[in-house]
Protein backbone atom coordinates (compact mmCIF):
# COMPACT_ATOMS: atom_id res chain seq x y z
CA UNK A 1 0.00 0.00 0.00
CA UNK A 2 1.27 3.46 -0.85
CA UNK A 3 0.46 6.26 1.57
CA UNK A 4 1.82 8.85 -0.84
CA UNK A 5 -0.66 7.66 -3.45
CA UNK A 6 -3.53 7.90 -0.96
CA UNK A 7 -2.37 11.39 -0.03
CA UNK A 8 -2.03 12.54 -3.66
CA UNK A 9 -5.48 11.28 -4.57
CA UNK A 10 -6.91 12.96 -1.48
CA UNK A 11 -5.10 16.20 -2.31
CA UNK A 12 -6.47 16.18 -5.85
CA UNK A 13 -9.98 15.72 -4.50
CA UNK A 14 -9.49 18.67 -2.12
CA UNK A 15 -8.21 20.94 -4.88
CA UNK A 16 -11.10 20.02 -7.13
CA UNK A 17 -13.59 20.51 -4.31
CA UNK A 18 -12.15 23.87 -3.41
CA UNK A 19 -12.24 25.06 -7.02
CA UNK A 20 -15.80 23.91 -7.69
CA UNK A 21 -17.61 26.45 -5.54
CA UNK A 22 -20.81 26.14 -7.52
CA UNK A 23 -20.75 22.39 -6.93
CA UNK A 24 -20.52 22.93 -3.17
CA UNK A 25 -23.44 25.33 -3.22
CA UNK A 26 -25.44 22.93 -5.36
CA UNK A 27 -24.71 20.03 -3.03
CA UNK A 28 -25.70 22.06 0.04
CA UNK A 29 -28.86 23.54 -1.41
CA UNK A 30 -31.05 20.44 -1.40
CA UNK A 31 -30.44 19.31 2.22
CA UNK A 32 -30.76 22.91 3.41
CA UNK A 33 -34.07 23.35 1.58
CA UNK A 34 -35.32 20.09 3.06
CA UNK A 35 -34.25 21.23 6.49
CA UNK A 36 -35.73 24.69 6.14
CA UNK A 37 -39.04 23.87 4.49
CA UNK A 38 -39.82 20.54 6.12
CA UNK A 39 -38.52 21.79 9.45
CA UNK A 40 -40.55 24.98 9.38
CA UNK A 41 -43.57 23.43 7.71
CA UNK A 42 -43.97 20.53 10.12
CA UNK A 43 -42.50 22.12 13.21
CA UNK A 44 -45.84 22.66 14.87
CA UNK A 45 -46.62 18.99 14.64
CA UNK A 46 -45.28 16.48 17.08
CA UNK A 47 -43.29 13.51 15.92
CA UNK A 48 -45.48 10.44 16.19
CA UNK A 49 -43.61 7.41 17.45
CA UNK A 50 -40.91 9.22 19.38
CA UNK A 51 -40.78 8.47 23.09
CA UNK A 52 -39.84 11.90 24.40
CA UNK A 53 -41.30 15.16 23.26
CA UNK A 54 -38.97 16.37 20.48
CA UNK A 55 -39.90 19.11 18.07
CA UNK A 56 -39.68 18.20 14.41
CA UNK A 57 -36.73 20.35 13.42
CA UNK A 58 -34.62 18.77 16.17
CA UNK A 59 -35.68 15.36 14.95
CA UNK A 60 -34.96 16.32 11.36
CA UNK A 61 -31.38 17.68 11.68
CA UNK A 62 -29.65 14.27 12.13
CA UNK A 63 -31.80 12.94 9.29
CA UNK A 64 -30.70 15.72 6.96
CA UNK A 65 -27.07 15.18 7.95
CA UNK A 66 -27.53 11.53 7.02
CA UNK A 67 -29.14 12.55 3.76
CA UNK A 68 -26.27 14.85 2.86
CA UNK A 69 -23.76 12.11 3.69
CA UNK A 70 -25.71 9.57 1.63
CA UNK A 71 -25.91 11.74 -1.46
CA UNK A 72 -22.44 13.26 -1.46
CA UNK A 73 -20.76 9.94 -0.64
CA UNK A 74 -22.59 7.86 -3.23
CA UNK A 75 -21.86 10.53 -5.84
CA UNK A 76 -18.26 10.54 -4.65
CA UNK A 77 -18.01 6.82 -5.32
CA UNK A 78 -19.76 7.16 -8.66
CA UNK A 79 -17.44 10.03 -9.64
CA UNK A 80 -15.01 7.33 -10.77
CA UNK A 81 -17.26 7.29 -13.82
CA UNK A 82 -16.58 10.98 -14.45
CA UNK A 83 -12.88 10.29 -14.34
CA UNK A 84 -13.50 7.47 -16.77
CA UNK A 85 -15.46 9.78 -19.03
CA UNK A 86 -12.74 12.44 -18.99
CA UNK A 87 -9.97 9.91 -19.38
CA UNK A 88 -8.19 10.71 -16.14
CA UNK A 89 -8.97 7.29 -14.67
CA UNK A 90 -6.51 5.75 -17.12
CA UNK A 91 -3.78 8.03 -15.83
CA UNK A 92 -4.56 6.82 -12.31
CA UNK A 93 -4.79 3.17 -13.30
CA UNK A 94 -1.42 2.97 -15.09
CA UNK A 95 0.38 4.34 -12.04
CA UNK A 96 2.52 1.79 -10.23
CA UNK A 97 0.52 1.81 -7.01
CA UNK A 98 -1.69 -0.90 -5.56
CA UNK A 99 -5.36 -0.77 -6.51
CA UNK A 100 -6.19 -0.75 -2.79
CA UNK A 101 -4.38 2.57 -2.31
CA UNK A 102 -6.32 4.02 -5.23
CA UNK A 103 -9.59 3.00 -3.60
CA UNK A 104 -8.48 4.27 -0.18
CA UNK A 105 -7.32 7.57 -1.68
CA UNK A 106 -10.68 8.09 -3.28
CA UNK A 107 -12.50 7.17 -0.08
CA UNK A 108 -10.29 9.53 1.94
CA UNK A 109 -11.11 12.37 -0.45
CA UNK A 110 -14.80 11.50 -0.56
CA UNK A 111 -15.12 11.23 3.22
CA UNK A 112 -13.42 14.59 3.68
CA UNK A 113 -15.66 16.42 1.22
CA UNK A 114 -18.79 14.72 2.61
CA UNK A 115 -17.78 15.71 6.13
CA UNK A 116 -17.11 19.31 5.14
CA UNK A 117 -20.57 19.52 3.59
CA UNK A 118 -22.23 17.87 6.60
CA UNK A 119 -20.40 20.27 8.93
CA UNK A 120 -21.71 23.20 6.94
CA UNK A 121 -25.26 21.86 7.26
CA UNK A 122 -24.76 21.32 10.97
CA UNK A 123 -23.51 24.89 11.27
CA UNK A 124 -26.53 26.17 9.34
CA UNK A 125 -28.86 24.17 11.61
CA UNK A 126 -27.22 25.75 14.67
CA UNK A 127 -28.07 29.10 13.19
CA UNK A 128 -31.65 27.91 12.72
CA UNK A 129 -31.86 27.07 16.40
CA UNK A 130 -30.78 23.45 16.61
CA UNK A 131 -29.18 22.62 19.99
CA UNK A 132 -26.97 19.52 20.21
CA UNK A 133 -26.88 17.83 23.59
CA UNK A 134 -23.22 18.83 24.09
CA UNK A 135 -20.17 19.98 22.12
CA UNK A 136 -18.51 16.65 22.77
CA UNK A 137 -21.49 15.13 20.99
CA UNK A 138 -20.62 17.09 17.85
CA UNK A 139 -17.14 15.55 17.85
CA UNK A 140 -18.56 12.07 18.35
CA UNK A 141 -21.10 12.70 15.59
CA UNK A 142 -18.29 13.61 13.18
CA UNK A 143 -16.60 10.33 14.07
CA UNK A 144 -19.76 8.39 13.21
CA UNK A 145 -20.21 10.39 10.02
CA UNK A 146 -16.81 9.17 8.74
CA UNK A 147 -18.14 5.62 8.71
CA UNK A 148 -21.55 6.53 7.32
CA UNK A 149 -19.77 8.31 4.49
CA UNK A 150 -17.35 5.42 3.90
CA UNK A 151 -20.30 3.00 3.64
CA UNK A 152 -21.86 4.92 0.79
CA UNK A 153 -18.58 5.68 -0.95
CA UNK A 154 -18.14 1.91 -1.03
CA UNK A 155 -21.66 1.58 -2.42
CA UNK A 156 -20.89 4.20 -5.09
CA UNK A 157 -17.76 2.28 -6.07
CA UNK A 158 -19.75 -0.95 -6.32
CA UNK A 159 -22.08 0.68 -8.82
CA UNK A 160 -19.27 2.50 -10.63
CA UNK A 161 -17.44 -0.78 -11.17
CA UNK A 162 -20.55 -2.32 -12.75
CA UNK A 163 -21.40 0.62 -15.01
CA UNK A 164 -19.74 1.66 -18.24
CA UNK A 165 -20.67 5.33 -18.08
CA UNK A 166 -22.98 7.82 -16.43
CA UNK A 167 -25.99 6.53 -18.42
CA UNK A 168 -27.22 4.42 -15.53
CA UNK A 169 -26.89 7.30 -13.11
CA UNK A 170 -30.60 8.13 -12.89
CA UNK A 171 -31.45 4.47 -12.32
CA UNK A 172 -29.06 4.34 -9.37
CA UNK A 173 -30.47 7.63 -8.15
CA UNK A 174 -34.13 6.56 -8.32
CA UNK A 175 -33.90 2.90 -7.43
CA UNK A 176 -31.05 2.90 -4.93
CA UNK A 177 -30.30 6.25 -3.38
CA UNK A 178 -33.85 7.51 -2.88
CA UNK A 179 -35.16 4.22 -1.41
CA UNK A 180 -32.18 4.14 0.97
CA UNK A 181 -33.03 7.71 1.96
CA UNK A 182 -36.77 7.15 2.47
CA UNK A 183 -36.31 3.82 4.25
CA UNK A 184 -33.74 5.24 6.65
CA UNK A 185 -36.13 7.22 8.82
CA UNK A 186 -34.42 10.49 7.99
CA UNK A 187 -37.77 12.31 7.80
CA UNK A 188 -39.97 10.18 10.11
CA UNK A 189 -39.50 7.36 12.61
CA UNK A 190 -39.39 3.99 10.84
CA UNK A 191 -41.64 2.64 13.59
CA UNK A 192 -44.50 4.23 11.65
CA UNK A 193 -43.94 1.85 8.72
CA UNK A 194 -46.00 -1.35 8.43
CA UNK A 195 -43.94 -4.27 9.63
CA UNK A 196 -43.04 -5.63 6.16
CA UNK A 197 -41.59 -2.27 5.17
CA UNK A 198 -39.83 -1.94 8.49
CA UNK A 199 -37.82 -5.07 7.63
CA UNK A 200 -36.40 -3.22 4.62
CA UNK A 201 -35.60 -0.26 6.87
CA UNK A 202 -33.69 -2.53 9.20
CA UNK A 203 -31.61 -3.75 6.24
CA UNK A 204 -30.68 -0.16 5.36
CA UNK A 205 -27.36 0.87 6.94
CA UNK A 206 -28.40 4.53 6.86
CA UNK A 207 -31.16 3.71 9.39
CA UNK A 208 -28.49 2.95 11.98
CA UNK A 209 -26.32 5.86 10.87
CA UNK A 210 -29.13 8.37 11.37
CA UNK A 211 -30.38 6.71 14.55
CA UNK A 212 -26.83 6.80 15.87
CA UNK A 213 -26.58 10.51 15.04
CA UNK A 214 -29.87 11.07 16.90
CA UNK A 215 -28.56 9.13 19.88
CA UNK A 216 -25.44 11.28 19.93
CA UNK A 217 -26.83 14.70 19.03
CA UNK A 218 -30.31 14.77 20.59
CA UNK A 219 -30.16 11.91 23.10
CA UNK A 220 -33.16 10.27 21.52
CA UNK A 221 -33.00 7.08 19.47
CA UNK A 222 -34.77 3.85 18.62
CA UNK A 223 -31.70 1.64 19.15
CA UNK A 224 -28.88 1.78 21.67
CA UNK A 225 -25.91 3.84 20.44
CA UNK A 226 -23.49 0.91 20.64
CA UNK A 227 -25.68 -1.18 18.34
CA UNK A 228 -25.85 1.70 15.86
CA UNK A 229 -22.09 2.28 15.99
CA UNK A 230 -21.35 -1.42 15.64
CA UNK A 231 -23.64 -1.93 12.66
CA UNK A 232 -22.41 1.19 10.86
CA UNK A 233 -18.81 0.06 11.40
CA UNK A 234 -19.60 -3.37 9.96
CA UNK A 235 -21.49 -1.84 7.01
CA UNK A 236 -18.62 0.56 6.28
CA UNK A 237 -15.98 -2.17 6.37
CA UNK A 238 -18.09 -4.50 4.27
CA UNK A 239 -18.98 -1.94 1.61
CA UNK A 240 -15.44 -0.60 1.30
CA UNK A 241 -14.05 -4.11 0.89
CA UNK A 242 -16.74 -5.02 -1.64
CA UNK A 243 -16.26 -1.77 -3.55
CA UNK A 244 -12.50 -2.18 -3.61
CA UNK A 245 -12.79 -5.81 -4.70
CA UNK A 246 -15.15 -5.06 -7.57
CA UNK A 247 -13.19 -1.97 -8.58
CA UNK A 248 -9.98 -3.96 -8.75
CA UNK A 249 -11.60 -6.71 -10.80
CA UNK A 250 -13.34 -4.48 -13.30
CA UNK A 251 -11.50 -3.34 -16.39
CA UNK A 252 -11.52 0.38 -16.17
CA UNK A 253 -11.36 1.42 -19.79
CA UNK B 1 18.07 -8.08 -21.99
CA UNK B 2 17.78 -6.90 -25.55
CA UNK B 3 14.04 -6.85 -26.11
CA UNK B 4 11.88 -4.12 -24.61
CA UNK B 5 8.71 -5.91 -25.61
CA UNK B 6 7.94 -9.51 -26.41
CA UNK B 7 4.44 -10.54 -27.43
CA UNK B 8 3.43 -14.14 -28.04
CA UNK B 9 0.13 -15.19 -29.62
CA UNK B 10 -1.74 -12.31 -28.03
CA UNK B 11 -5.51 -12.35 -28.44
CA UNK B 12 -8.15 -10.11 -26.96
CA UNK B 13 -11.88 -10.58 -27.43
CA UNK B 14 -14.70 -8.21 -26.51
CA UNK B 15 -17.71 -10.50 -26.43
CA UNK B 16 -17.83 -11.87 -29.96
CA UNK B 17 -15.53 -9.21 -31.44
CA UNK B 18 -11.90 -10.26 -31.77
CA UNK B 19 -10.04 -6.97 -31.36
CA UNK B 20 -6.54 -8.45 -31.34
CA UNK B 21 -6.15 -11.74 -33.15
CA UNK B 22 -3.18 -13.89 -32.23
CA UNK B 23 -0.33 -11.44 -32.86
CA UNK B 24 3.32 -12.07 -32.03
CA UNK B 25 6.21 -9.64 -32.28
CA UNK B 26 9.09 -8.18 -30.36
CA UNK B 27 10.57 -4.71 -30.09
CA UNK B 28 14.24 -4.08 -29.35
CA UNK B 29 15.39 -1.64 -26.75
CA UNK B 30 15.84 1.81 -28.20
CA UNK B 31 13.64 1.07 -31.17
CA UNK B 32 10.97 3.40 -32.46
CA UNK B 33 8.18 1.03 -33.39
CA UNK B 34 4.89 1.94 -35.01
CA UNK B 35 1.47 0.38 -35.38
CA UNK B 36 -0.20 1.59 -38.52
CA UNK B 37 -3.78 0.80 -39.33
CA UNK B 38 -7.29 2.13 -39.70
CA UNK B 39 -9.56 2.83 -36.75
CA UNK B 40 -10.70 -0.38 -35.16
CA UNK B 41 -7.65 -2.32 -36.32
CA UNK B 42 -6.73 -3.23 -32.74
CA UNK B 43 -3.83 -0.84 -32.20
CA UNK B 44 -5.17 0.81 -29.08
CA UNK B 45 -6.29 -2.48 -27.60
CA UNK B 46 -2.78 -3.84 -28.07
CA UNK B 47 -1.27 -0.78 -26.39
CA UNK B 48 -3.76 -0.99 -23.53
CA UNK B 49 -2.84 -4.62 -22.92
CA UNK B 50 0.86 -3.76 -22.93
CA UNK B 51 0.15 -0.90 -20.50
CA UNK B 52 -1.69 -3.31 -18.13
CA UNK B 53 -5.05 -1.58 -18.57
CA UNK B 54 -6.68 -4.53 -20.31
CA UNK B 55 -6.11 -8.21 -19.72
CA UNK B 56 -5.32 -10.48 -22.66
CA UNK B 57 -7.89 -13.16 -23.47
CA UNK B 58 -5.01 -15.47 -24.30
CA UNK B 59 -1.33 -15.30 -25.10
CA UNK B 60 1.51 -13.54 -23.32
CA UNK B 61 3.09 -10.11 -23.31
CA UNK B 62 6.29 -8.96 -21.64
CA UNK B 63 7.27 -5.33 -21.22
CA UNK B 64 10.75 -4.45 -19.96
CA UNK B 65 11.12 -8.11 -19.09
CA UNK B 66 7.98 -8.38 -16.96
CA UNK B 67 4.78 -10.26 -17.69
CA UNK B 68 1.93 -7.75 -18.01
CA UNK B 69 -0.54 -9.93 -16.11
CA UNK B 70 1.77 -11.42 -13.47
CA UNK B 71 3.91 -8.38 -12.64
CA UNK B 72 1.75 -5.47 -13.67
CA UNK B 73 3.21 -3.10 -11.08
CA UNK B 74 6.77 -3.63 -12.37
CA UNK B 75 5.51 -3.06 -15.89
CA UNK B 76 3.75 0.14 -14.80
CA UNK B 77 6.91 1.42 -13.16
CA UNK B 78 8.84 1.03 -16.40
CA UNK B 79 6.42 2.55 -18.86
CA UNK B 80 5.06 5.94 -19.75
CA UNK B 81 1.95 6.35 -21.83
CA UNK B 82 0.22 9.10 -23.74
CA UNK B 83 -3.35 8.07 -24.38
CA UNK B 84 -5.31 8.68 -27.53
CA UNK B 85 -7.86 10.80 -25.70
CA UNK B 86 -6.72 13.54 -23.36
CA UNK B 87 -6.26 12.10 -19.87
CA UNK B 88 -5.55 15.24 -17.87
CA UNK B 89 -7.44 16.67 -14.92
CA UNK B 90 -8.70 19.91 -16.42
CA UNK B 91 -9.47 21.40 -12.99
CA UNK B 92 -5.79 21.27 -12.09
CA UNK B 93 -2.99 23.42 -13.49
CA UNK B 94 -0.30 22.00 -15.76
CA UNK B 95 2.17 21.94 -12.89
CA UNK B 96 -0.34 20.22 -10.60
CA UNK B 97 -1.04 17.54 -13.18
CA UNK B 98 2.67 16.84 -13.38
CA UNK B 99 3.04 16.85 -9.59
CA UNK B 100 0.19 14.39 -9.27
CA UNK B 101 1.95 12.08 -11.69
CA UNK B 102 5.40 12.46 -10.14
CA UNK B 103 4.07 11.69 -6.67
CA UNK B 104 2.11 8.68 -7.88
CA UNK B 105 5.39 7.36 -9.30
CA UNK B 106 7.10 7.93 -5.97
CA UNK B 107 9.62 10.62 -6.94
CA UNK B 108 11.20 12.39 -3.97
CA UNK B 109 10.50 16.09 -3.65
CA UNK B 110 13.84 17.41 -4.94
CA UNK B 111 13.88 15.16 -7.97
CA UNK B 112 10.23 15.79 -8.56
CA UNK B 113 10.63 19.54 -8.82
CA UNK B 114 13.71 19.38 -11.03
CA UNK B 115 12.17 16.79 -13.36
CA UNK B 116 8.96 18.80 -13.69
CA UNK B 117 11.02 21.88 -14.54
CA UNK B 118 12.98 19.87 -17.09
CA UNK B 119 10.03 18.34 -18.91
CA UNK B 120 8.13 21.63 -18.92
CA UNK B 121 11.11 23.18 -20.70
CA UNK B 122 11.25 20.28 -23.10
CA UNK B 123 7.69 20.87 -24.27
CA UNK B 124 7.80 24.66 -23.99
CA UNK B 125 5.11 25.00 -21.37
CA UNK B 126 7.13 26.56 -18.57
CA UNK B 127 5.24 29.85 -18.80
CA UNK B 128 1.85 28.15 -18.78
CA UNK B 129 2.58 25.93 -15.79
CA UNK B 130 0.16 27.68 -13.45
CA UNK B 131 -2.73 27.91 -15.89
CA UNK B 132 -5.65 25.53 -15.40
CA UNK B 133 -5.54 22.80 -18.03
CA UNK B 134 -9.12 23.56 -19.10
CA UNK B 135 -7.71 26.77 -20.60
CA UNK B 136 -5.02 24.97 -22.62
CA UNK B 137 -5.29 24.48 -26.38
CA UNK B 138 -5.39 20.98 -27.85
CA UNK B 139 -1.71 21.12 -28.78
CA UNK B 140 -0.70 22.34 -25.33
CA UNK B 141 -2.61 19.50 -23.71
CA UNK B 142 -0.84 16.99 -25.92
CA UNK B 143 2.54 18.47 -25.09
CA UNK B 144 1.73 18.41 -21.40
CA UNK B 145 0.79 14.77 -21.66
CA UNK B 146 4.01 13.91 -23.42
CA UNK B 147 5.90 15.78 -20.70
CA UNK B 148 3.98 13.86 -18.07
CA UNK B 149 4.77 10.53 -19.68
CA UNK B 150 8.47 11.33 -19.37
CA UNK B 151 8.77 12.57 -15.78
CA UNK B 152 9.57 9.22 -14.25
CA UNK B 153 12.10 8.33 -16.98
CA UNK B 154 10.27 5.34 -18.42
CA UNK B 155 12.20 2.76 -20.39
CA UNK B 156 9.30 2.25 -22.75
CA UNK B 157 7.04 5.07 -23.89
CA UNK B 158 3.68 4.35 -25.51
CA UNK B 159 2.16 7.04 -27.68
CA UNK B 160 -1.36 6.30 -28.85
CA UNK B 161 -2.08 8.56 -31.84
CA UNK B 162 0.16 11.32 -30.44
CA UNK B 163 -0.70 13.88 -33.11
CA UNK B 164 -4.37 13.10 -33.66
CA UNK B 165 -6.26 16.25 -34.55
CA UNK B 166 -3.28 18.59 -34.28
CA UNK B 167 -2.29 21.22 -36.82
CA UNK B 168 0.68 20.60 -39.10
CA UNK B 169 3.07 22.82 -37.16
CA UNK B 170 2.36 21.26 -33.77
CA UNK B 171 2.57 17.85 -35.34
CA UNK B 172 6.03 18.56 -36.68
CA UNK B 173 7.11 19.85 -33.26
CA UNK B 174 5.91 16.69 -31.61
CA UNK B 175 7.69 14.55 -34.17
CA UNK B 176 10.88 16.39 -33.31
CA UNK B 177 10.38 15.72 -29.58
CA UNK B 178 9.73 12.08 -30.23
CA UNK B 179 12.87 11.68 -32.31
CA UNK B 180 14.96 13.62 -29.83
CA UNK B 181 13.74 11.49 -26.97
CA UNK B 182 14.43 8.30 -28.80
CA UNK B 183 17.95 9.37 -29.87
CA UNK B 184 19.15 11.30 -26.83
CA UNK B 185 17.51 9.45 -23.98
CA UNK B 186 17.39 6.05 -25.64
CA UNK B 187 13.74 5.54 -24.76
CA UNK B 188 12.02 2.72 -26.59
CA UNK B 189 8.97 4.22 -28.24
CA UNK B 190 5.86 2.43 -29.41
CA UNK B 191 3.42 4.59 -31.28
CA UNK B 192 0.15 3.98 -33.02
CA UNK B 193 -1.02 6.12 -35.87
CA UNK B 194 -3.24 6.16 -38.86
CA UNK B 195 -1.17 8.90 -40.49
CA UNK B 196 1.01 7.24 -43.08
CA UNK B 197 3.63 9.95 -43.15
CA UNK B 198 3.95 9.80 -39.38
CA UNK B 199 4.80 6.11 -39.46
CA UNK B 200 7.10 6.67 -42.44
CA UNK B 201 9.00 9.61 -40.98
CA UNK B 202 9.41 8.40 -37.43
CA UNK B 203 9.43 4.65 -37.13
CA UNK B 204 12.32 2.27 -37.52
CA UNK B 205 9.85 -0.53 -38.04
CA UNK B 206 6.14 -0.48 -38.76
CA UNK B 207 3.54 -3.14 -38.14
CA UNK B 208 0.58 -2.74 -40.46
CA UNK B 209 -2.50 -3.86 -38.64
CA UNK B 210 -5.93 -4.66 -39.96
CA UNK B 211 -8.84 -6.39 -38.22
CA UNK B 212 -6.73 -7.41 -35.25
CA UNK B 213 -3.98 -9.01 -37.29
CA UNK B 214 -0.59 -7.92 -38.57
CA UNK B 215 -0.64 -7.84 -42.34
CA UNK B 216 2.99 -6.74 -42.59
CA UNK B 217 5.89 -5.86 -40.32
CA UNK B 218 9.11 -4.34 -41.58
CA UNK B 219 11.06 -1.11 -42.01
CA UNK B 220 9.14 1.53 -43.97
CA UNK B 221 11.56 1.36 -46.90
CA UNK B 222 11.36 -2.40 -47.18
CA UNK B 223 7.59 -2.25 -46.94
CA UNK B 224 7.58 0.16 -49.85
CA UNK B 225 9.95 -2.09 -51.79
CA UNK B 226 7.23 -4.71 -51.78
CA UNK B 227 5.47 -2.51 -54.30
CA UNK B 228 8.48 -2.76 -56.62
CA UNK B 229 9.79 0.77 -56.31
CA UNK B 230 8.79 4.07 -57.95
CA UNK B 231 6.14 4.22 -60.60
CA UNK B 232 6.84 6.25 -63.78
CA UNK B 233 4.07 6.88 -66.28
CA UNK B 234 5.15 8.02 -69.74
CA UNK B 235 2.67 9.23 -72.29
CA UNK B 236 3.91 8.57 -75.81
CA UNK B 237 2.92 10.23 -79.07
CA UNK B 238 2.99 8.35 -81.34
CA UNK B 239 2.99 5.06 -79.48
CA UNK B 240 5.47 2.57 -80.89
CA UNK B 241 5.42 -0.93 -79.41
CA UNK B 242 9.18 -1.15 -79.89
CA UNK B 243 9.60 1.30 -77.05
CA UNK B 244 7.79 -1.10 -74.76
CA UNK B 245 9.96 -4.00 -75.93
CA UNK B 246 13.08 -1.95 -75.42
CA UNK B 247 12.09 -1.09 -71.88
CA UNK B 248 11.25 -4.70 -71.10
CA UNK B 249 14.84 -5.67 -71.91
CA UNK B 250 16.31 -3.23 -69.41
CA UNK B 251 17.31 -4.94 -66.15
CA UNK B 252 16.67 -1.89 -63.96
CA UNK B 253 13.07 -1.67 -65.02
CA UNK B 254 11.07 -4.11 -62.97
CA UNK B 255 7.72 -4.07 -64.70
CA UNK B 256 6.29 -2.56 -67.86
CA UNK B 257 2.59 -2.17 -68.48
CA UNK B 258 0.79 -0.52 -71.35
CA UNK B 259 -2.27 1.57 -70.75
CA UNK B 260 -3.63 3.09 -74.00
CA UNK B 261 -0.86 5.42 -75.13
CA UNK B 262 0.96 5.30 -71.84
CA UNK B 263 3.59 3.05 -70.36
CA UNK B 264 3.60 2.38 -66.65
CA UNK B 265 7.07 1.39 -65.41
CA UNK B 266 8.34 0.47 -61.96
CA UNK B 267 11.95 0.95 -60.91
CA UNK B 268 14.23 2.12 -58.12
CA UNK B 269 15.40 5.74 -57.93
CA UNK B 270 13.23 6.73 -60.84
CA UNK B 271 14.18 10.42 -60.68
CA UNK B 272 17.70 9.50 -61.89
CA UNK B 273 16.38 7.29 -64.68
CA UNK B 274 13.89 9.62 -66.29
CA UNK B 275 16.37 11.39 -68.64
CA UNK B 276 17.49 8.03 -69.96
CA UNK B 277 13.89 6.91 -70.44
CA UNK B 278 13.19 10.02 -72.47
CA UNK B 279 16.28 9.47 -74.60
CA UNK B 280 15.38 5.80 -75.26
CA UNK B 281 11.87 6.72 -76.26
CA UNK B 282 13.14 9.31 -78.68
CA UNK B 283 15.74 6.94 -80.20
CA UNK B 284 12.93 4.48 -80.85
CA UNK B 285 10.81 7.02 -82.62
CA UNK B 286 8.33 8.05 -79.92
CA UNK B 287 7.95 11.45 -78.40
CA UNK B 288 7.21 11.67 -74.68
CA UNK B 289 4.42 14.17 -74.11
CA UNK B 290 4.11 13.79 -70.36
CA UNK B 291 5.95 12.20 -67.44
CA UNK B 292 4.49 11.32 -64.12
CA UNK B 293 6.56 10.05 -61.20
CA UNK B 294 4.95 8.48 -58.15
CA UNK B 295 7.04 7.53 -55.15
CA UNK B 296 5.19 4.82 -53.22
CA UNK B 297 4.12 5.74 -49.70
CA UNK B 298 3.02 3.53 -46.86
CA UNK B 299 -0.45 4.49 -48.01
CA UNK B 300 0.14 2.44 -51.16
CA UNK B 301 1.55 -0.38 -49.09
CA UNK B 302 -1.50 -0.25 -46.91
CA UNK B 303 -3.86 -0.29 -49.87
CA UNK B 304 -1.85 -3.08 -51.37
CA UNK B 305 -2.30 -5.20 -48.26
CA UNK B 306 -5.71 -4.34 -46.97
CA UNK B 307 -7.44 -3.30 -50.17
CA UNK B 308 -6.73 -6.57 -51.88
CA UNK B 309 -6.55 -8.62 -48.74
CA UNK B 310 -3.14 -10.03 -49.57
CA UNK B 311 -1.01 -11.38 -46.77
CA UNK B 312 2.70 -10.85 -46.81
CA UNK B 313 3.71 -14.38 -47.85
CA UNK B 314 1.42 -14.20 -50.83
CA UNK B 315 2.81 -10.85 -51.78
CA UNK B 316 6.36 -12.08 -51.75
CA UNK B 317 5.27 -15.16 -53.62
CA UNK B 318 3.78 -12.96 -56.28
CA UNK B 319 6.96 -10.94 -56.34
CA UNK B 320 9.00 -14.06 -56.94
CA UNK B 321 6.64 -15.19 -59.64
CA UNK B 322 6.97 -11.86 -61.34
CA UNK B 323 10.77 -12.10 -61.23
CA UNK B 324 10.69 -15.60 -62.64
CA UNK B 325 8.42 -14.47 -65.41
CA UNK B 326 10.69 -11.59 -66.27
CA UNK B 327 13.78 -13.80 -66.39
CA UNK B 328 11.96 -16.16 -68.66
CA UNK B 329 10.93 -13.31 -70.91
CA UNK B 330 14.38 -11.86 -71.03
CA UNK B 331 15.97 -15.15 -72.02
CA UNK B 332 13.82 -15.47 -75.05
Amino acid sequence: MSFIAIYVLWLREMKRFWRAKSRIIGALAMPLFFLAFLGLGFNRMGVPGMSNQVDYITFLVPGILGMSLLFSSTFGGLSVLWDKEFGFLKEIMVAPVSRVSIVLGRIAGGVTTALIQASMILAASLVMGFKPSSWLAVGLALFLMVFISATFLGLGLVFASQMKDMQGFSIVMNFVIFPIFFLSGALYPVENFPSWLRILSYLDPLTYGIDGLRAILIDNSSFPLTLNLGLVLIAATGMVILGAYLFERSETI
Amino acid sequence: MKEAIVVKNLTRRFDELVAVDNISFSVDQGELFGFLGPNGAGKTTTINILATLLRPSSGQAFVAGYDVTQHSNEVRRNIGIVFQEIALDSKLTGQENLEFHAMMYGLAKQERLSRIQEVLHLVNLIEKRDVLVENYSGGMKRRLEIARGLIHRPRVLFLDEPTLGLDAQTRRHIWEYIQKLNKEEGVTIILTTHYMEEADNLCHRVAIMDQGKFVALDTPSRLKDILGGDVVTLELDPFFPEVKCKFEYLSWIKTVKRHKNSLVLTMEKAEKRIPELLRLAEVNGSRVTSVHLHKPSLEDVFLHFTGRRIREEEASLQERNRDRFRHHFRRR
